[in-house]
């Protein structure tokens, strides 16, 4: 290895934005035909590093060496011309453009299309032999999956003939399915020869493909290390700077009786799509009913159902009382006072204002409590207080309630709707994705929570896409698909294949192939 | 932490786009033939160097303070209320028929009375904007401003047709009874030994646009309607999500926000012409905007950015009664201001955003 030149390297690289310092002296040499993942924690600075790298910002010190040559990467164009590709988190397709439009966009030959649609054409077949990369040319992106349209966003940098191929969070959006297939086509591509860096926060993905690992905190590379001298807990640590549970600490639930009942639940959106079909489930005091399914497959929008902002046709009760599910006490005012929280999927356009500060988003949703007014005005002073005190006790930081939800960090801001809603004590929790974006420290924290509402008896409905998550928190585990529940199992009797299968609607089991993937569950955030 | 200080944002963003459109309105006195510097003397001296210019700045700036509000209080709830020129006239309706047909046996009476009068019926015609934008999605832009032509056509209906004194010759009604005559500010601070204020049509209102700059700050700031109305214009789905309702939200905003804007003949129509004519509100339900674009919104902001166009218009009419420069460039002049301070408010602040964030790097 000692005699090739490293595909990229990247010596005392350096960038700040403002007082922040996102990048400080990082030194990273990757070589050719290797997978190297590089992890690390939500503001660590992965993407600006990578941003650099693609040509979007430029670094402030450092040098960039691509193939052991010095390189200036001042634009996007010139990190193409080098040879780098980059496939987003989010993909950066035209909807209404077929594949092959797509891969050509930006890189036509000439003033007409059609010779470099036929070269095109050419190019993605011969790529869809090689490397399983198989989509058809002529769809329109809008009617792929969103697996088949990161295919086009990979097949976009093969077309412009990378060898290095940058992959920022790209299991995100896929089933379990779709994320072994990417890995087969990385797979193969490495066995090419390709380059390809992989940007992550899931250890186990770092440690079922990469070769080479490097963790970034507070804008520093901690530790470059060899994939098989490593194990997820060292990389946790190294991540966060301490030493992290990865495991769900929680003892065995002790349910009692229905708390929620949803029976018969359909909901039809406003561009006439049946979103959720005959969804019927409960939930006990005590118990934590997680939902496993792809996103976009009706789990938002039994959230937001329950959550009292979507009208839908059935019968949900609460302790035995039936809730209103269009009329006049249709909305989330009247499912709060029967005992409904919800901390949404979406924080940032949902459960916070991001603008206002965070002792104004510590009463959003019950600041029509009367406890809060003063006369005819609110009782800011009582409400600020109230404020820190839940700060204090939900380790915000900084434990500041003048300053605005957006210069929170990402698992700060989870924590105030937390607070918000856990401290209200509900009957029923309605909780999505609750650690999306957010930091393993934080993930730690919130899962402890979430764990003691449902120590305290409450009823937790849990709805997230990762399914780590799903298999660690829940007590029973329903699976979601087009609309649709497919199925409940025990975490104790299940495995990520068979959920996987689940969550793609396939019922009907083949031999249980019992390799286990269940060990995943522990070793996960 | 990418933000400038909040004090640039007030004060310096708005400051830098005064000077830049004084600077291009000099270059545009210069190359008619006149001189810049006299030119602004005159402005000074004629809208600020003497109480009865005080009294024109002051009576401009009671006008733009009520659509400066108005347009305010709907940007929180992020709408854009461009209706203020019609809603006004609709308030001097109000007005009217509370000053004609209501004797009152004291001033003061008659102004709470048609305070009432202007804003209902301002807020009225906000109402039908408002709700064909909560219930059927019509774009509240498009449909204020038709409803400004509707309600200069429905004036002029009921003008000519029903409140015209037999015989007379204009779209006018009759002149209000003595008992509703509003104080100037030389009748509450002149005398005839001490002329402040003389024949300045500032008026008792001024005081009313000051409070009402005062409870739309507790309204927006203090309670939970505004809470509402800011969480609402900040994110719609996160306000459903609270169960705050976009529909109450949108009517009560706009109903707040038109009653502000109908205010304003209280100062017009029953302060100085003590009638109501055809376009009383003479454009300043359009001013309203540039104000509430330059005082970002902020009751105090309004206040400031209020007063500014006061001296403009009040300065303006000065330069166009003793200079040589025409009618015409004066409204040039107000209208460069108007385009810096509001359209184009970015292009001052991104780059001084990007000094502030340089300078702080360096330190």
């Amino acid at each position: 290895m000692t005699t090739t030149a490293p595909a990229i390297e990247l010596k005392g690289i350096s960038k700040a934005f403002g007082p922040v310092q996102a990048n400080k002296d990082i030194s990273i040499r990757v070589m050719p035909g290797t997978i190297h993942g590089i992890i690390g924690e939500n503001g660590a600075g992965k993407s600006t590093l990578m941003s650099i790298l693609y040509g979007f910002y430029k670094a402030d010190a450092g040098e960039i060496f691509i193939g052991g040559k010095k390189t200036e990467i001042p634009d996007s164009q010139a990190a193409i011309a080098a040879g780098i590709g980059m496939v987003f988190q989010h993909f950066k397709l035209v909807q209404n453009f077929t594949v092959l439009e797509n891969v050509i966009l930006g890189a036509e030959d000439g003033g007409l299309l059609k010779p470099s649609l036929a070269k095109a054409r050419g190019v993605l077949k011969h790529l869809a032999e090689e490397y399983e990369l198989n989509v058809d040319p002529d769809a329109l992106v809008e009617d792929l999956s969103v697996g088949h349209q990161q295919r086009v966003e990979i097949l976009k940098a093969l077309y412009r003939e990378a060898d290095i191929l940058i992959l920022d969070e790209p299991t995100g959006v896929l089933t379990p399915a779709e994320a072994d297939h990417l890995f087969r086509i990385l797979e193969g591509l490495r066995a090419e020869g390709k380059t390809i860096i992989l940007i992550t926060h899931k250890l186990r993905e770092i440690m079922d493909i990469t070769d080479t690992v490097s963790v970034m905190r507070r804008g520093e590379m901690t530790a470059t290390v060899k994939t098989s001298e490593t194990s997820p807990e060292e990389l946790a640590e190294l991540m966060v700077g301490r030493k992290v549970l990865l495991r769900v600490d929680k003892v065995a639930a002790t349910p009692g009786a229905p708390v929620l009942e949803v029976e018969n639940l359909r909901h039809t959106d406003s561009s006439g799509v049946e979103r959720l079909k005959s969804i019927s489930l409960n939930v006990r005091a005590g118990e934590i009913l997680g939902i496993a399914g792809v996103s976009g497959n009706g789990q938002s929008e039994l959230l937001e159902v329950l959550g009292g902002y979507r009208d839908a046709t059935g019968t949900v009760r609460v302790n035995s009382q039936n809730i209103d599910l269009t009329g006049r006490y249709s909305d989330g005012q009247s499912r709060r006072a029967r005992g409904i929280a919800h901390v949404p999927e979406d924080r940032q356009h949902e459960g916070l204002i991001m603008p206002y500060t965070a002792w104004e988003n510590t009463v959003f949703g019950y600041h029509r409590d009367p406890s809060w007014q003063k006369g005819l005005l609110m009782d800011n002073a009582a409400i600020k207080a109230e404020a820190a005190a839940k700060m204090e006790r939900f380790d915000v930081r900084p434990p500041n309630p003048n300053l605005a939800a957006r210069n929170f960090s990402g698992g700060n801001q989870q924590k105030v709707v937390l607070a918000r809603e856990i401290e209200r004590n509900p009957e029923v929790l309605l909780i999505g994705q609750p650690t999306r974006g957010v930091d393993i420290g934080a993930i730690e924290f919130i899962h402890q929570q979430i764990v003691a509402l449902r120590d305290s008896g409450k009823a937790i409905l849990l709805v997230s896409v990762e399914l780590d998550e799903i298999m660690s928190l829940s007590d029973r585990i329903a699976v979601m698909f087009d609309g649709q529940i497919m199925g409940e199992r025990l975490p104790s009797e299940t495995d990520q294949t068979e959920l996987g299968l689940l969550m793609a609607g396939v019922t009907e089991m083949p031999a249980r192939a019992s390799t286990g993937q269940s060990n995943g569950a522990e070793a996960q955030t | 932490m990418d933000r400038m200080p909040a004090w640039a944002d007030a004060v310096l963003v708005p400051l830098i786009s005064i000077i830049l459109a004084a600077f291009l309105s000099a270059l545009v006195i210069l190359a008619i033939g006149e001189n810049p510097i006299e030119a602004f003397k005159l402005m000074v001296e004629g809208a600020l160097m003497k109480s009865s210019g005080w009294g024109y700045t002051l009576y401009y700036a009671t006008n733009f303070m009520f659509t400066g509000l108005a347009v305010a209080v709907a940007f929180h709830a992020r709408m854009f209320n461009i209706g203020g020129e019609g809603q006004a006239m609709i308030g001097g309706l109000g007005v009217a028929l509370v000053c004609l047909y209501i004797p009152f046996p004291h001033w003061a009476l008659a102004l709470i009375a048609a305070t009432l009068g202007a804003a209902v019926f301002g807020a009225a015609w906000a109402y039908i904007p408002a709700i064909l934008q909560a219930k059927r999605g019509s774009h509240i832009v498009i449909t204020t401003i038709m409803f400004n032509f509707i309600a200069a056509a429905v004036l002029n209906y009921v003008l000519v047709n029903m409140l015209r004194p037999k015989g007379a010759m204009e779209p006018a009604t009759a002149g209000f009874p003595e008992a509703t005559h509003l104080p100037t500010f030389f009748d509450m601070f002149g005398s005839p030994e001490n002329p402040l204020f003389r024949s300045a049509p500032a008026n008792v209102t001024f005081f009313i646009a000051v409070a009402a700059c005062i409870a739309v700050w507790v309204l927006i700031w203090r309670t939970r309607l505004g809470y509402e109305i800011r969480a609402f214009g900040h994110s719609e789905t996160a306000a459903k999500y609270a169960g705050i309702s976009p529909t109450r939200i949108i009517v009560i905003t706009m109903l707040i926000s038109g009653g502000l804007a109908g205010l304003m003949a209280l100062n017009t129509t029953m302060g100085e012409a003590e009638r109501l004519v055809l376009n009383a509100p003479e454009g300043a339900g359009f001013i309203g905007i540039a104000v509430a674009l330059m005082g970002r919104s902020h009751p105090f902001g309004v206040f400031l950015a209020a007063l500014l166009f006061g001296f403009l218009y009040q300065g303006g009419a000065e330069l166009a009664f003793w200079a040589n420069i025409p009618r015409e460039l004066v409204t040039v002049i107000q209208a460069l201001v108007i385009l810096f301070t509001g359209a184009l408010d970015n292009m001052v602040r991104m780059p001084l955003e990007r000094l502030f964030l340089a300078l702080r790097k360096d330190s």
